[in-house]
């Protein structure tokens, strides 16, 4: 570390304080010109807080940075875009009803006069596009491409400015196995090209894959610093967590019982009134657990929604135990011990402006002992939650704090311990540790593995892929609102189902 | 069968852009506030706040063009309100707008009493020439609100600015990364908004009558808002918008119905944009970021 000077970008002793939080204290980044440094992290250990104090979105309240030798004080993102910063968000930062073109050269816009030269402005960015490898349209509007595509409008984006260092907040998230080839791939020309890539993530398989150094966060301050070559996989998550991880999920073999839900032919509408899921059919049996893997925005949202009685049926037919339930209201399902968690828990799991106590009876608090009459019984409804709180080890210093104060990770522990407190005989689970971090993951996955040995039959949606191999015992691969295939667990392959996700191989429909 | 004649005639269609006018203008102003994300219901204070100011400038000094600078000041001392406290310090744009409207109201009375010793309607004051087009008269302002259409069409389309607008709309903290200052540009298009409002107050003062009369905009400001989401928050839709509103106006007036009361008449076009509202005739999707002030930093 002696020689200072092949840093592109130092930055030292940054501190950050947030009301009530310290998301960075005296955290040290070092970037060599032309790596690829990974910037790992558990969620809420500080990574994007602190990218967006070196793209000037936020100021800190202390440290230093220095970029190509020179000291530098972020006030803006203008700034950072001047010294050749630029950033690819992990919400996409793109307007939805202007064109590729439109969005790329928002801000420094080519001009004729005083009006924007769109000819200049294409030319441009087609020079982009074919330099990079970038294939995009520039005269689709965002709203009509994939994802894949608008993550490279966002990187000619920042190519556009002028960018010599990029940064990528969690750029795989969204991604399927297919594309985050395609991104690495990217990745790899513009290094050869010059660039220096930033690139936070907590997928440690990725950080190995592509970086070749790493940075590691945890609890807002910087760990330590290492070469990929030198650790391996393990290494970095004890790093990360600050203790040794279980990387595989522990599970023993299922032991099927009589199928208890069925759903045949299902079709359901989402609000734009399109049939987005397309006569799906499959059974779950009992201490099963049946996983649906797919990229988001196939369908898996409006299944979910119509299984919980949230969203009507338009054809098909659901049994659960024998009783046809298609018609049920989500109050008649969730009385039949049917348990749900929710993609989005800020919307759908929780009333964030609610105490813990409160969330922790939501669905049951017309039931006793919660209320009687028309009064609510707050003793019996702190008792519940203090003993939810400690067995399912939900991190906060009181039950009755609001829900919005708790870490992605503990509302959705929270959540879980709801919906297991009334013993689901059928549990359907939905992006169960999106946005949660290892620790956490770790723990919802052992519940969910527990509930199953106990007998519950569960039906598991994620998008995450390696979530739903390793958990399920069956899964199927939703495309365009079908289930295009199913596996049993141990013959399922992660290339195939890659393959299946984004549509190739449609044709080749098999059964059970 | 003589009366629907008198509906199709070009007189009456002429006579509409005059009745459009303050429509025109403070449409145009909409578009302009709301593309950038801020909601404008003060439209409508602004106007009655500049007929006042048009009277009042073009009395004391005996010039009608001063009085339309004073319309126009009067619709920018009153946004500049909106824009300090909605965009500045992020205040709820629809009470303080209302604020706006009701003190508007008040105000103009009381200046009324103070200034002319009058409860009703004010001294006269000179009024704008007009000019004599296909046989109809037209004061300017009439013709300065058709100009603006393309020219506010070009500006939004066609230059780096009106991108810029159309972005902050729809997706603030997007144009933020790339630089842009949110809270600048919004803090522009409602003054812009304001001066459009307070120009079309003095079209109802100065250009079709010659003195003020309390209450004259009579929710002109709330129909401009009507015409511009009927147009979809695009320039040509909202002249096009207004224009029926001003036909609709113009009928009303002028065509004697013998069984149908004019009042009925003139609440066609507010049908109408309700049932546009209501999503029956295409859809009207408004700016996404629109009425939520912006905090730097957030997603």
């Amino acid at each position: 570390m002696a020689e200072e000077n092949n840093y592109l970008l130092e930055m030292r002793g940054i501190t950050k304080i947030f009301p009530g939080v310290k998301a960075n204290d005296n955290i040290d980044l070092l970037v060599k010109k032309g790596e690829i440094h990974a910037l790992v992290g558990e969620n809420g250990a500080g990574k994007t807080t602190l990218m967006k104090i070196l793209y000037g979105l936020y100021d800190s309240d202390q440290g230093e940075i220095y970029f190509a030798g020179n000291k530098i004080r972020m006030t803006d993102p203008q700034q950072a875009i001047n010294l050749g910063i630029g950033m690819v968000h992990q919400h996409f930062k793109l307007i939805d009803t202007l064109t590729v073109t439109e969005n790329i050269i928002l801000g420094s816009e080519p001009r004729q006069g005083v009006a924007i030269n769109y000819r200049e402005a294409r030319r441009q960015v087609e020079e982009i596009s074919n330099k990079y490898n970038l294939k995009v349209d520039p005269d689709a509007k965002i709203q009509d491409i994939s994802v894949g595509m608008q993550q490279r409008v966002e990187i000619i984006k920042i190519l556009y400015r002028g960018a010599d260092l990029l940064i990528f907040d969690e750029p795989t998230a969204v991604l399927t196995p297919q594309e985050i080839d395609e991104l690495f791939e990217i990745f790899n020309s513009l290094q050869e090209q010059g660039k220096t890539i930033i690139f936070i993530t907590h997928k440690l398989r990725e950080v190995k894959a592509i970086s070749d150094r790493i940075t590691v966060l945890r609890d807002g301050k910087s760990v330590d610093s290492v070469n990929t070559e030198e650790v391996t996989e393990k290494d970095v998550a004890e790093l990360m967590v600050g203790r040794e991880v279980l990387f595989r999920v522990d599970k023993g073999e299922a032991k099927p019982g009589e199928s208890v839900f069925q759903v045949e032919n299902l079709q359901v509408k989402d609000n734009r009134g399109i049939m987005t899921v397309n006569g799906i059919s499959f059974e779950i049996s009992k201490g099963e657990i049946f996983g649906i893997a797919g990229v988001e925005g196939n369908g898996q949202t409006e299944l979910v929604e119509a299984l919980t009685g949230l969203r009507q049926i338009a054809g098909g037919r659901v049994y659960y135990k024998g009783e046809d339930i298609t018609e049920l209201s989500a109050r008649e399902i969730k009385d039949r011990h049917i348990g749900h968690i929710p993609e989005d828990r800020l919307r759908r799991g929780l009333v964030t402006q609610f105490s813990l106590s409160e969330n922790f009876i939501l669905g049951f608090h017309h039931q006793e002992p919660y209320s009687k009459n028309i009064f609510m019984n707050y003793k019996a409804i702190d008792q519940h939650a203090q003993s939810l709180i400690q067995d399912f080890d939900v991190r906060t210093s009181s039950h009755q704090i609001l829900a919005s104060k708790l870490s992605g990770g503990n509302q959705q522990k929270l959540i879980i311990a709801r919906e297991f407190r009334q013993d689901p005989e059928l549990l359907i689970a939905a992006q169960p540790t999106r946005g949660v971090d290892v620790g956490s993951i770790e723990f919802i996955h052992s519940q969910l593995i527990k509930k199953r040995d106990e007998g519950t039959a569960i039906l598991l949606v994620s998008a995450e892929l390696s979530e739903v191999m390793s958990l399920s015992d069956r899964l199927g691969v939703i495309y365009e609102g079908e289930i295009v295939k199913t596996f049993a667990a141990d013959e399922a392959d992660e290339r195939e189902i890659g393959r299946l996700m984004t549509g190739s191989g449609k044709e080749v429909k098999t059964g059970e | 069968m003589e009366t629907i004649a008198q509906m199709f005639t070009l007189p009456l269609l002429l006579i509409s852009f005059r009745y459009a006018t303050p429509l025109i203008l403070a449409a145009l102003g909409g578009v302009f506030n709301e593309r950038s994300g801020v909601i404008n219901i003060a439209l409508e204070g602004m106007m009655l706040f500049g007929a006042f100011a048009a009277v009042y400038g073009s009395g004391v000094t005996g010039n009608p063009w001063i009085g339309v600078l004073y319309s126009i000041g009067a619709g920018l001392a009153f946004a500049l309100i909106l824009a300090i406290v909605c965009v500045t310090f992020k205040a709820d744009q629809i009470v303080v707008a209302t604020g706006i409207n009701i003190f508007a109201s008040g105000l103009t009375i009381y200046f009324l009493q103070v200034l002319y010793g009058v409860a009703g309607t004010s001294p006269r004051a000179p009024r704008l020439p007009s000019i004599r087009i296909l046989g109809m008269r037209y004061n300017p302002i009439t013709l300065i609100a058709v100009a603006l259409v393309p020219i506010v069409w070009f500006i939004l389309f066609k230059t780096p600015w009106g991108l810029r607008i159309r972005s902050i709309g729809e997706h603030p903290s997007a144009a933020d990364t790339l630089g842009i200052n949110v809270n600048r540009y919004r803090f522009i298009c409602v003054l812009i908004s304001g001066a459009l409002a307070g120009l079309a107050g003095a079209h109802l003062s100065i250009g079709e009558f010659s003195a003020f009369v309390r209450e004259m905009s009579q929710g002109r400001g709330f129909i401009a808002l009507a015409a511009m989401i009927f147009g979809k928050w695009h320039p040509v839709g909202a002249f096009g918008a207004a224009l029926l509103f001003g036909y609709a106006e113009a009928i009303s007036i002028r065509v004697d119905f013998a069984f149908i009361p004019s009042e009925l008449i003139r609440a066609i076009p507010y049908v109408l944009t309700i049932i546009v509202l209501a999503g029956f005739i295409g859809k009207a999707i408004p700016p996404k970021a629109i009425g939520k002030p912006y905090f730097k930093g957030e997603d």
